[in-house]
């Protein structure tokens, strides 16, 4: 073996090693429990687990093309654009991402009383446009634009320099998103249950009733195979449409891209407004319910917040419960930091590699990231109980569990994130540093790092939204001393009372107040991150 | 650029390094019990540290989800438990509980003051520690407002008056939704429950998957102000809707209601077995049942354990409630929910 392979070798272990350890095996201990009972294949032939499986991707699917259609304009805005509250924009369009599905369901309700499978679709791609827009406008902003402005110089128009320039250079981010989303769709829990009251079921909620209410690990097996199979056969289409577009690219820093919009260009940041306009809608609904009484407004339920709650709903203050979310989402974040980047620069050397059995395995490995999030939490979080009690320690009881459960969820971001933008390096500048004598670390701390680096810090801001507002493996290890937010918040929902109420959309307030807070912070460390040259 | 990363990566270890939460925690140990039970277990801090002071044993709760969730994760951990013992196995998932060997038998100085009359096995592995009996709550204002007599009984429910009035959950998702089934089973018996819900669904029943949906928002007595003033709920819910007059702007329908004991054990294989012998005692006993109304809103199972001065009047506790046996919700409860789907065409 080669340096160069044991190298690669040495960087596989930790990213493989987590999967391993902290996905493949509980879930694989989950399911053979339920082969054990036999009936699995009996359940698979059973049409109804196809009528489930054929409305999951169909409503995931109808998900991510509403989120993906709303995304780009947004995608546009934040790259390209220069304009006074695009800052802003850049903030807000995160803060739903890290509201509780339970809430975020309510609030569509009641805008919505009876919207069926359409608010479903809509609700699941307010959750989602924020991946749209900024994994795209992360690889946008660093897009050269002078091929589009020599392309609209030949004569194209503005439309059509966009389509044949700039949107085959964004595809890879593009399939990356749609990806992303399409799994989180796929295994939306909360939306589905609310919104779809008990007409509606998608694999995952059958999955969730299966294991945790009837204990029926044969049907959820079953049901959970074809979940597998469904988000595995949409990765490689995935994969395979982001392998014939990908390409070198010139990357530059924003600051030379962004500008003032011209013409057209007005029509595409009217749209995103519109977008952003729309997702602010059941934001306001929620800061309406924080104050609004039977007879008037009050601010009792941020009073009581600030304490434990009237009844001792909380152990904790709000505060306190806000400050848990952060540490632990921070824990979270790092860990999959870690693992993730590590991982991204591993795919990239196996595709660079000559050999196609390394090609082969850097393909099968990027889809088995993916995997966690096509997994159903319960089943993930019930492995868990049957499992990590194998290892020293007991990990069970350990809080540790809870990052280690969200990074799980946060991973597959970092590399969607990371992946397109360290892929579409041009090699011929590491020709050109090797060739003036840079040895191969060298070459990546001179070129790959401050080309990455922005990638990276926007995929830890995500990461760290997604961190925050994780609930369903965190309710799994809730720990009463020690709540998140969003644990907290559904915990004041599930009790009768006017205060209660005022309190849980409090916390919603406060929870998105923090998550904002968190991503100016980040965002203002990624400003400014991309090396000039 | 390289210095501004050095920055940047020693800011965030800083971060962290403050943050991590591993350490902090001590949840293991002699004197200390771990406590499984379910989500909406609640109880006043000050309780727990009296309890503290006077055996030198520290609980240490852990919450898994609703009594379902946390009956199937006893059952799936009960070769290495994750606790010492349990709380919030209610009557519906006992008979599981009891079969499968989840709990050690054990019986408490304290249930005779009370919690034995619920007892579920004569070996006394399950102590009844609270009653949370799930009955139909109204909106006597709606009612006084649009001049139609109150509903009393199941029976009313069919009526055209009560027509797009009532809504209740799914009992496939929600826990007061399958009391609700279970109490119609018990009402109309295994072969008449079906025609019933086919009486209801025509009526204009409506069916959300949670209570948050159905009480907080589709009930018009809550905060909600949904526009349907039946609801499936607890008996204990008018206790949290006293206006300002101190009157409760909704009631409980007495002859509606199902009851579920909740219990607590002694997890079989703790290795702690004496010290969670006495966390059972200490939910038996009069300091912790007087809270159990206030943070958990259920009754105590426990005789001569006043209830809060609101609750008298707001939330009296049913005096007679249906349930059925739980060996015969254990053998029909999945049957029923997979029937009570298809009838309703879901």
């Amino acid at each position: 073996m080669s340096r160069a392979g044991l190298g690669l070798a040495a960087l596989a272990v930790l990213p493989l090693g987590f999967l391993v350890v902290f996905f493949a095996w509980p879930v694989g201990a989950i399911l053979r429990l339920g082969f054990a009972g036999g009936g699995v294949f009996a359940a698979l032939a059973e049409g109804e687990t196809w009528r489930l499986a054929w409305f999951t991707l169909a409503q995931a699917a109808g998900s991510t093309l509403v989120a993906v259609a709303a995304g780009m304009p947004v995608a546009f805005l934040l790259a390209r654009v220069r304009l006074p509250g695009v800052g802003i924009a850049r903030t807000l369009v995160l803060v739903p991402f890290v509201l509780p599905t339970v809430v975020v369901g309510l609030a569509f309700r009641a805008l919505w009383a009876d919207g069926g499978w359409l608010s479903i679709v809509l609700a699941n791609a307010f959750f989602n446009v924020a991946v749209v827009g900024r994994t795209v406008g992360g690889l946008w902003a660093l897009l050269d634009s002078r091929a589009e402005d020599a392309a609209r110089a030949l004569g194209a128009s503005r439309w059509r320099a966009f389509r044949s320039v700039t949107l085959p250079a964004l595809m890879p981010a593009i399939t990356s998103a749609a990806a992303v989303v399409f799994l989180f769709c796929a295994t939306s829990f909360g939306v589905v249950l609310i919104l779809g009251g008990a007409r509606y079921r998608t694999l995952e909620t059958e999955i969730y009733l299966r294991t945790e209410n009837l204990l029926d690990l044969t049907g959820a097996a079953a049901l959970s195979l074809v979940q597998i199979a469904a988000v595995l056969a949409v990765l490689l289409l995935g994969a395979a449409a982001r392998r014939r577009r990908e390409g070198a690219l010139r990357l530059r820093s924003r600051r030379e891209t962004a500008r003032r919009p011209v013409g057209g260009e007005w029509a595409v940041v009217a749209a995103a407004v519109a977008v952003l306009g729309l997702l602010l809608t059941p934001i306001v609904a929620l800061l309406v319910r924080s104050v609004s009484t039977g007879g008037g407004w009050s601010l009792a339920g941020y009073r009581a917040l600030a304490g434990t709650g009237n009844d001792g709903t909380l152990q904790v203050s709000g505060w306190d419960a806000a400050l848990n979310s952060l540490r632990t989402a921070t824990d979270a974040t790092v860990l999959a930091m870690v693992v993730g980047v590590s991982a991204s620069v591993l795919l990239v050397a196996l595709r660079r590699s000559p050999g196609r059995v390394a090609r082969g395995v850097g393909e099968s490995m990027d889809a088995a990231l993916m995997l966690p999030l096509g997994v159903s939490a319960v089943t993930v979080g019930f492995g868990y109980l049957v499992t990590l009690d194998a290892l020293p320690g007991d990990l069970r009881r350990s809080p540790l569990l809870v990052p280690l459960a969200q990074a799980l969820v946060v991973i597959p971001l970092v590399v969607r994130t990371v992946l397109p933008v360290v892929r579409s390096i041009d090699d011929r500048l590491r020709q050109a540093a090797a060739t003036l004598g840079a040895s191969p670390p060298r070459v990546w701390r001179e070129i790959d790092v401050p080309l990455a680096m922005r990638a990276v810090i926007a995929a830890a801001g995500f990461g760290y939204v997604v961190a925050l507002g994780e609930f369903g493996a965190t309710s799994f290890l809730a720990r009463p001393q020690t709540p998140t937010l969003p644990v907290a918040i559904a915990a004041l929902i599930a009790r009768p009372g006017q205060l209660n109420n005022q309190m849980a959309y409090a916390a919603c307030a406060q929870l998105m107040l923090v998550t904002a807070a968190a991503v100016i912070v980040i965002d203002r460390l990624a400003s400014g991150r991309v090396g000039e040259f | 650029m390289k210095f501004r990363t050095g920055v940047l990566v020693g800011l965030v270890a800083a971060l962290t390094a403050g943050c991590t939460l591993a350490g902090n925690d001590s949840a293991s140990g002699p004197s200390t019990v771990t406590l499984v039970t379910h989500d909406s277990f609640a109880a006043p801090q000050q309780v727990l540290d009296a309890f503290q002071q006077q055996t030198g044993i520290k609980i240490n709760v852990v919450k898994k989800g609703d009594a379902g969730a946390l009956t199937n994760t006893l059952v799936l951990t009960k070769a290495n438990p994750i606790g010492d013992a349990a709380f919030g196995v209610d009557s519906t998932f006992a008979s599981r509980a009891l079969s499968e060997g989840v709990f050690a038998p054990y019986t408490s100085p304290e249930a005779d003051r009370g919690p034995q009359r619920y007892a579920v096995d004569s070996e006394h592995r399950l102590s009844a520690v609270d009653l949370g009996d799930v009955c139909l709550n109204i909106d006597t204002g709606w009612f006084a407002q649009h001049g139609v007599p109150a509903p009393a009984t199941y029976d009313d429910l069919v009526k055209p008056q009560y027509k797009d009035l009532l809504v209740v959950e799914n009992p496939a998702t929600s826990s007061p939704g399958l009391a609700f089934l279970l109490g119609t089973v018990a009402r109309y018996g295994e072969q008449n429950w079906q025609h019933y819900w086919t009486q209801l669904q025509a009526n204009g029943m409506r069916a959300d998957a949670g209570w948050e949906e159905a009480y907080g928002q589709d009930f018009s007595g809550s905060s909600g102000k949904g526009p349907r003033p039946i609801v499936v709920s607890y008996a204990s819910s008018p206790a949290a809707e006293i206006g300002d007059d101190g009157k409760p702007r909704t009631k409980a329908l007495l002859d509606t209601c199902y009851r579920q004991v909740e219990y607590a054990g002694v997890l079989a294989g703790s290795p702690n077995a004496a010290n969670a012998q006495k966390v059972i005692d200490f939910l038996l006993s009069q300091q912790f049942q007087a809270t159990v109304a206030e943070n958990m809103y259920v009754y105590p199972a426990r005789e001569g354990v006043p209830l809060p001065a609101s609750w008298t009047t707001a939330a009296p506790l049913p005096p007679n409630p249906a349930s059925l046996p739980a060996a015969t919700v254990q053998s029909g409860r999945e049957q029923w929910i997979s029937q009570w789907r298809s009838l309703l065409g879901q």
